[in-house]
């Protein structure tokens, strides 16, 4: 059922300065052909109905289950209209947690935000306190933090990949290969920092313990592999025609909307904005390695998956070139006391390249033990912000791809 | 351009490969049958907290019941009581020592600042059951745990604890000495021997400034 | 990036009546604080992110922070003369802050890949004058993060598009970042596992020596 005078509303979308993308450039469906089977309409109450829209409630928890969440979708026929993501179902008030803790007992609470990249989340809380408290981090710890935070990148690219065409209907092969080698590096993790997800491994101006005997041979081991599992990952994948058929061309996002919409990480760099705070902000020790960052032409799902798979290949090089010249040294700033951390009065704002964007942690000290302000700048919450955007005039088949793509982890989108 | 449909058969030709591969590729083959075949665990992992005792499981607790994890630990899941002898003094040993393991989220902060080393990370990982209270809340004497066994578990950071433990023992002991000698130290009040709340305490601490009634436990002069 | 002088003059120049303030950052210097009014904050918000030499067209970060009121004691140091002899004298003196909320919000150039510009709005007090001007129309990214500050911490940003409960559900009252807040003890009450652990504590060991 879809009258002519179906004029989507889009009042609730403009924003002001923004021009937002008009659905009505799609080429409409054509009439379905009317079988005996047809429902006769119910006498229309709301608005919507009144044009035949349909509202759709997808969820809390199928949307491919990336975690409970709702998305409120309006169809016009098959068409999005308008699709609205619900949040809030995860949401446990981390911030408030952190204000009501020690700076060092958020560190562990930190890991369960986005749940793939445990050290990442680390490294963006250590570096915000590092930078409240004026803490400098010994080069072997440095080295550390950018090994572990590489090989989360990889594990967690992989396994978004695997997701991503678990949702085109893949069930299965290309998520295991994934999970194959995700395995091996969280073993890595398990070996050095005694968990495999929850590692709470970074300590303020430092790690938590030094290196097991035996680990960087085993790393060195694991990284020499990841080529080959690129190989084959991308024979798996590139080029298939399935694939490329329900990617290209779909989710387009541009690069002005992406910047103004505070878009970060592979979503942005898939758009063609060349923003990456490995290079940008050069924390850690990024700028002794030799890394390119890869850039997309056309912004749709495709090149965000191959913007991953590139990023894959050069975290594989920065490892190399990271486990050839591990400095020995402390690991930890000896002067750092575990309990009664104070740093003094004042605000900072750390931020870094996690693999899902830009992670960022805004901390306000009183003075005392506990932070004042603590907040976490989570990217994929606000990588969500364009959804709709992204998916007006499209199918929902097409939208749940594209959200695939977004690569969000509730945890850190409800906190 | 490519024809099309070559790039599903190169899929197809990777999974054929892989497939292949897992009977005789170790690389490829990857699973184990869990309950019969089993990993070794590396010797960082961690599951819950465990206590740690010399001789005897009970007397022979390291824990001087400092509160220090009880404070420190962020999901508060720790409860300790203090133990008093019989004219209600105070007395370094844990009365009651619960853990809640469907709390505890494995964070290893309790064992960090632990200035005892009485408190480490156990790894079994088998704990699920159907009795929420009886299992899960996990009281001193479940917690207790020999050093053997921690050296089995954690065989490099337990020697390096029995290291330091022995080397602050021999300080402790050079210290005593010139201190025995002196007479009349300071008789300790019941509050600075409930709260030695300053990880160096445990060599600052003169032995004199021990109750005469001592328990001879191998664990103590750790504390002393 | 200019200083954040030159930058509060040229935008009081090209924003006439805009009031800005500079608020100090104790612990990393460089990042000051630029306080706007908020009748003028989206003018001067939109300076920001089209003047050519900032370029600040990447809003990384919104939220809202929640002083109570305070008194604070600061400690200053001034010249005075004591017995005739002029000394340098430490005085205290004791100001009230009032409460109020702030929205911050975390400037970027993608552009010229400089930053960050920290701008701050503040309102009038906690209670009932707590809008300020959403920015949502001049960064698109301040959308669900000031849907965020509304929900967690009661800033109503006027102009803002679609300004409802985002993490909380809608039907909920308070605010719960809010330095004041209270959780409800009955709401939505059940029976969890620790109500049994503390009643077998209490059962295993009458005497309540914890304190
Ligand atoms: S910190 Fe160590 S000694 Fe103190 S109560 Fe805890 S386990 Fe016992
Ligand atoms: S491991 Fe962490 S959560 Fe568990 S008891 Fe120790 S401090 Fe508490």
């Amino acid at each position: 059922m879809r009258p002519d005078s179906a004029e989507p509303d889009l009042s609730a979308l403009s924003t002001g300065d923004l021009v937002v993308e008009s659905p009505a450039a799609v080429p409409a469906p054509p009439p379905p052909a009317t079988s005996g089977f047809e429902l006769t309409p119910k006498p229309a109450t709301a608005p919507d109905a009144d044009r035949g829209l349909l509202e759709v409630a997808i969820g809390p928890h199928h949307p491919s289950t990336h975690g409970v969440f709702r998305l409120n979708a309006v169809l016009d026929g098959e068409r999005i209209v308008r699709f609205k993501p619900v949040f809030g179902y995860l949401h446990r008030n981390h911030e408030k947690i952190g204000e009501n803790g020690t700076y060092l007992s958020a560190m562990p609470y930190t890991d369960r935000l986005d749940y793939f990249c445990s050290l990442s989340n680390n490294w963006a809380y250590a570096l915000a306190v590092e930078k409240l408290a004026g803490l400098a981090v010994p080069e072997r710890a440095d080295y550390i933090r950018i090994i572990t935070a590489e090989l989360t990148r990889i594990q967690n690219h992989a396994a978004l990949i695997g997701f991503l065409l678990q949702e085109l209907g893949a069930m299965g092969t290309p998520l295991m290969y994934a999970f194959r080698e995700r395995e091996k590096i969280l073993d890595l993790f398990e070996a050095l920092t005694g968990a495999r997800m929850m590692c709470n491994y970074l300590r303020f101006g430092g790690c938590r313990c030094d290196l097991p005997a035996g680990w960087l041979e085993e790393c060195r081991r694991v990284v020499e592999g990841l080529p080959r599992f690129f190989d084959e990952f991308e024979n798996l994948l590139s080029t298939n025609e399935i694939l490329m058929a329900r990617t290209q061309g779909i989710g387009v996002l541009p690069p002005e909307l992406a910047v103004s919409a505070g878009v970060t990480g592979p979503m942005l760099r898939a758009s063609g904005v060349n923003y990456d705070l490995r290079k940008v902000d050069r924390y850690g020790l990024y700028d002794r390695f030799e890394f390119r960052v890869p850039l997309g032409e056309h912004g749709d799902v495709y090149d965000r998956y191959m913007v991953r798979i590139l990023e894959m290949r050069e975290s594989a090089k920065i490892l190399q070139q990271a486990l050839r010249e591990v400095p020995g040294g402390p690991i930890v700033d000896p002067k750092v006391k575990l309990r009664n951390f104070r740093p003094k009065a004042g605000e900072a704002y750390g931020r870094l390249e996690s693999p899902k964007g830009e992670l960022g942690f805004y901390l306000i000290s009183d003075g005392s033990t506990n932070p004042y302000r603590y907040r976490i700048r989570p990217p994929s919450f606000i990588n969500l912000t364009i959804l709709e955007d992204m998916c007006q005039g499209l199918t929902l088949q097409d939208a749940l791809v594209i959200l695939g793509a977004v690569d969000i982890v509730m945890g850190e989108v409800d906190r | 351009m490519n024809l099309p449909g070559t790039g599903i058969i190169k899929g197809m030709v990777e999974t054929a490969r892989n497939f292949v591969g897992s009977y005789h590729d170790p690389e490829r083959l990857t699973t184990i049958e869990y309950p019969e075949e089993r990993l070794t665990q590396p010797e960082n992992a961690r599951s819950f907290p465990m206590l740690i005792f010399d001789d005897d499981p009970v007397k022979g607790l390291r824990c001087v019941a400092c509160k220090i994890c009880e404070k420190e630990c962020p999901p508060q899941c720790i409860y300790i009581v203090q133990d008093r002898d019989e004219r209600g003094k105070p007395r370094k040993f844990p009365r009651i020592f619960d853990l809640d393991i469907s709390v505890c989220m494995s964070c290893q902060i309790c064992v960090e600042v632990c200035p005892f080393d009485s408190i480490k990370m156990n790894t079994e990982f088998e704990l699920s059951t159907d009795d929420r209270f009886g299992r899960l809340l996990l009281h001193r004497d479940d917690l207790a745990k020999s050093n053997e066994y921690y050296h089995q578990i954690h065989a490099t950071e337990a020697a390096e604890v029995d290291a330091r433990l022995a080397d602050e023992k021999a300080k402790a002991e050079a210290k005593a000495k010139p201190a025995a000698a002196k007479p009349a130290s300071p008789v300790p009040t019941a509050a600075k021997a409930a709260a030695p709340a300053q990880p160096a305490a445990p060599v600052k601490s003169p032995a004199a400034d021990k109750p005469a009634a001592k328990p001879a436990s191998p664990a103590e002069p750790a504390a002393a | 990036m200019e200083t954040l002088d030159v930058i509060k003059t040229r935008a009081e120049a090209a924003v006439p009546g805009a009031q800005l303030a500079l608020a100090p950052n104790g612990a990393v210097p460089a990042e000051a604080s630029l306080v706007v009014d908020s009748a003028h904050a989206a003018a001067v918000a939109r300076f920001l992110r089209d003047d050519p030499q900032l370029q600040l067209d990447y809003c990384s970060n919104v939220t809202g922070v929640d002083w109570l009121e305070a008194s604070i004691k600061e400690k200053i140091k001034t010249r005075k003369l004591v017995d005739g002899v002029e000394k340098e004298v430490e005085e205290t003196v004791e100001h009230k802050r009032p409460g109020h909320l702030e929205a911050v919000y975390h400037l970027y150039s993608m552009k010229l890949k400089h930053g960050p510009l920290v701008l701050r709005q503040r309102t009038a007090n906690r209670v009932d004058q707590v809008r300020v001007a959403s920015l949502t129309p001049v960064w698109r990214s301040a959308e669900f993060q000031e849907r965020e500050a509304y929900d967690l911490f009661g800033i109503v940003f006027d102009g803002h598009p679609d300004l409802r409960r985002i993490l909380m559900w809608d039907e909920f009252q308070d605010h719960p970042m809010r330095k004041d807040y209270v959780e409800p003890d009955d709401y939505e009450y059940e029976p969890t596992a620790h109500d049994d652990v503390l009643d077998k504590a209490r059962r295993h060991y009458p005497v309540e020596e914890h304190p």
